[in-house]
């Protein structure tokens, strides 16, 4: 039996793929809404299980790495796990598990009756690359997994009830496609350098060619896709129609999770590969990301406060949150890496807890728009104090998990002698107050309108996962163990031999 | 179509062909330029031509849209089956060579499937792809 | 100069072909335009990846003992993934063309927009 245990153990790192992956045909083939989400919500559970086991793998014996198929690397696809990704591999599975657990009622509410086992099926399949792109150690493979899991998401997004949700696909689609596009030929400009694919094997090729150009265009097309991807300013601009007309639970699972990882992908290339002297010293790429983090911070919280929309205020919130994962990684110092990873962590429950919130208020009226939150403090009491708590965490509330990050990003920017930088942040967090307090407002102090007194709850199925994500958000705040030792362990693994 | 009596004489003469050549550069994959991507879509090609000339009723009769939605998942699950047969005979994912006594067999036995795999979900999803797009003609 | 030019044209047909197809996503407002510049784009990045495969002298790389030189297949092998992504664009780009055209009744960008500030 333990040789069976063992046996397993050994092949974690493909499992975290192919059980998703082969969870996505059969999801197919099921036909049915109901049993399509049995097969997609048993895969997310195991996903999430053996992002666990790897997690505490990792953090315990050391890096893994997987040979598939058996040839060994740099010839044969490698995947990897170390800290830094098993942390991204948990958080993208636990949040796909709370989300499949909140969609039936959601689903069965805003998607067409024939095409729900569809949904089942492009949702996990979106999983699978996103977990991919975290879990390979190849450059290559990295692009194959974006796409895989870009592919979906534009279906999901299409599949939003509303007509703008079509042209916020399509716009997705293009920017995206631009941005997968400009990372493959920043990948095939390093493969014409070193002649290898494999992420440790460039890491040991590129310091002897780093003055070339071509690895200096490369660094700059890599950046720039992945920028795309991750929605950083100026290249936000299919994030906030897609996440705003997207259903409720692809907004909660996309907002959570899609733009983390390409910003990890973002870290893995800025310091395993490229390093980050190549990266800081030879170009000056923390001054870049440093001035568009900070205009994305106060660009998305000033856009979030107009909005009538509270999915597109939302989404342009999450702007403003990817500036401040991005100024933790200009940083480019341990206490910025780790920073940045533990934003992704706290941020992915934030953003994952109010888009389900808003699942559920869509699911009672029809509508996410501000003027129609008039009263809910009073008819949805429960899913109100979810989107408190999580806003709290928004704003950086001390025993939030918001705070956490904050505190981290301060004393990153402390250590690296910016304290104006902390004075930006501050400020940039009193502008989210203002739409959180709208938020409030709308909510608490507003009477509902006539004819709809008799607006209850969202069904249990919704309400609990919304809870759950919420009171992650606040056990993250007071029990910080988790992100911050991962977090922490990753940064000294990101920064090896380096600085 | 049924005036164009060229098109539909050359291309009942030609759909065998281009089915035969598609499992030729299928199963020529091993050895030579080939496998499951091209060949996939030249067999898919054999159905476009059928319903462009006889039409998306005829089609749809030799290849039902709910039998070829259920190819695709089958040619993904064929691949990821041979990825786990890999795992349980002891090997890494996706490891052929356990799949037989002799390594090179079961490399060659693996990379067989594999690509039939790729084949059937190539095929059958160009074939969903041309259906969905002519049935659309409201 | 010439010489240098000369020598590195498959990498001035790629560029070429890069800006054209960026410069018709950018400029173009009709929705399939916008896609036709988009594979041109995509196409370009396979072309600049194949001819990297190609060794001076080498023939294809089929094993033979006639010959010792190869050209590199791996490139081709990653291509081949990535116009296999591109097709699935593509597709599901034009569904979402086609999609726009029925409940819009127009694929024109300004249009677009214009229907979309009404509601």
């Amino acid at each position: 039996m333990s040789g069976l245990i063992g046996d397993l153990l050994a092949h974690l790192p493909a499992l975290q793929v192919v059980v998703p992956l082969a969870a996505a045909p059969l999801c197919l083939l099921a036909g049915r809404a109901g049993l399509a989400w049995i097969i997609a919500f048993t895969a997310a559970v195991a996903a999430t299980a053996t992002a666990a086991a790897l997690a505490y793998l990792t953090f315990h014996n050391g890096t893994i790495s997987y040979h598939m198929g058996g040839w060994a690397p740099p010839w044969g696809i490698e995947y990897v796990v170390d800290t830094a990704n098993a942390l991204i591999l948990l958080l993208v599975s636990a949040i796909a598990t709370v989300v499949l657990a909140f969609c039936p009622a959601s689903v069965a509410r805003e998607i067409r009756p024939g095409s729900q086992h569809l949904f089942y099926c492009m949702f996990i399949l979106c999983l699978t690359g996103l977990l991919g792109i975290a879990v390979t150690g190849d450059a290559f493979n990295v692009f194959v997994f974006l796409e895989i899991s870009s592919l979906s998401s534009y279906a999901l997004i299409a599949m939003g009830g509303h007509r703008k949700a079509l042209t916020a696909a399509f716009q997705y689609l293009i920017m995206g496609t631009i941005g997968a596009t400009f990372f493959l030929i920043g990948v095939g400009l390093l493969y014409m350098m070193t002649g290898t694919l494999n992420m440790a094997d460039l890491q040991a090729r590129i310091p002897a060619i780093q003055d070339s150009r071509p690895v200096a265009a490369a660094m700059a097309f890599i950046t720039v896709g992945l920028a795309l991807k991750a929605a950083l300013f100026p290249l936000h601009l299919w994030l906030p129609n897609a996440y705003a007309s997207a259903p409720s639970a692809v907004s909660a699972f996309i907002a959570a999770t899609a733009t983390k990882v390409s910003l990890y992908v973002l870290l893995r290339f800025t310091f395993t590969i490229f390093g980050a002297n190549f990266a800081f010293l030879n170009l000056p790429l923390h001054w870049v990301l440093l001035v568009l983090a900070v205009i994305a911070m106060f660009a998305g919280s000033f856009s979030a406060i107009f909005q009538r929309d509270v999915k597109r205020m939302l989404a342009y919130s999450s702007i403003a949150q990817i500036g401040y994962i991005t100024l933790a990684i200009s940083l480019a110092s341990s206490a910025g890496i780790s920073a940045a990873l533990i934003h992704i962590f706290n941020h992915g429950l934030m953003k994952a807890a109010l888009f389900c919130a808003m699942g559920c208020i869509f699911y009672r009226i029809g509508s996410t728009r501000i003027e129609h939150f008039a009263g809910l403090g009073r008819q949805m009491p429960w899913t109100m104090t979810a989107i408190v708590a999580a806003g709290l965490s928004l704003l950086g509330v001390p025993l939030t998990a918001g705070f956490i990050s904050k505190w981290y990003l301060v004393q990153a920017a402390l250590q690296a002698d910016l304290w104006w930088l902390v004075i930006l942040i501050a400020a940039s967090s009193l502008l989210a107050l203002v739409y959180v307090w709208r938020l409030v407002e709308a909510m608490y102090f507003k009477a509902p309108p006539a004819g709809r007194e008799d607006v209850g709850e969202a069904p249990l199925s919704m309400l609990l996962p919304t809870l759950l994500l919420a009171g992650l958000n606040i056990y993250f705040g007071l029990d910080t163990r988790l992100p911050v030792a991962m977090a922490e362990s990753a940064a000294a693994l990101l920064l090896r031999g380096q600085m | 179509m049924r005036h164009h009596r060229v098109l539909r004489i050359i291309s009942k003469l030609l759909i065998p062909f281009i089915m035969l050549f598609a499992l030729y550069v299928q199963f020529h994959g091993d050895f030579g330029p080939g496998g499951g991507f091209q060949a996939g879509v030249i067999f898919a090609s054999a159905f476009i031509l059928y319903g462009l000339i006889f039409g998306l009723e005829n089609v749809r009769k030799v290849a039902p849209p709910a039998v070829v939605t259920r190819l695709i998942a089958a040619g993904v699950l064929l691949y990821a089956g041979t990825g786990y047969a890999g795992l349980f005979g002891g090997g890494n994912f996706l490891d052929y060579s356990v799949l037989r006594a002799d390594p090179v067999a079961g490399q060659h036995l693996g990379i067989m499937v594999i690509e039939f795999g790729v084949g059937t979900t190539v095929a059958a999803t160009m074939i969903t792809i041309f259906f969905l797009f002519a049935g659309r003609d409201r | 100069m010439l010489q240098v030019i000369l020598d590195h044209y498959n990498y001035w047909i790629a560029i070429f072909l890069m800006m054209v197809g960026f410069y018709t996503v950018v400029a173009r407002g009709n929705l399939v335009k916008k896609l036709v510049g988009l594979n041109i784009f995509q196409t370009s990045v396979f072309l600049l990846y194949i001819s990297m495969g190609k060794v001076t002298g080498g023939t294809a790389p089929i094993l033979d003992d006639r010959f010792q030189v190869y050209s590199n297949p791996i490139p081709h092998v990653l291509i081949l993934t990535a116009i296999v992504v591109g097709v699935a664009t593509t597709a599901l780009g034009l569904g979402l063309v086609v999609r726009i055209r029925e409940s819009y009744g127009t694929i024109e960008e300004d249009e677009l927009d214009l229907a979309d500030g009404e509601t």
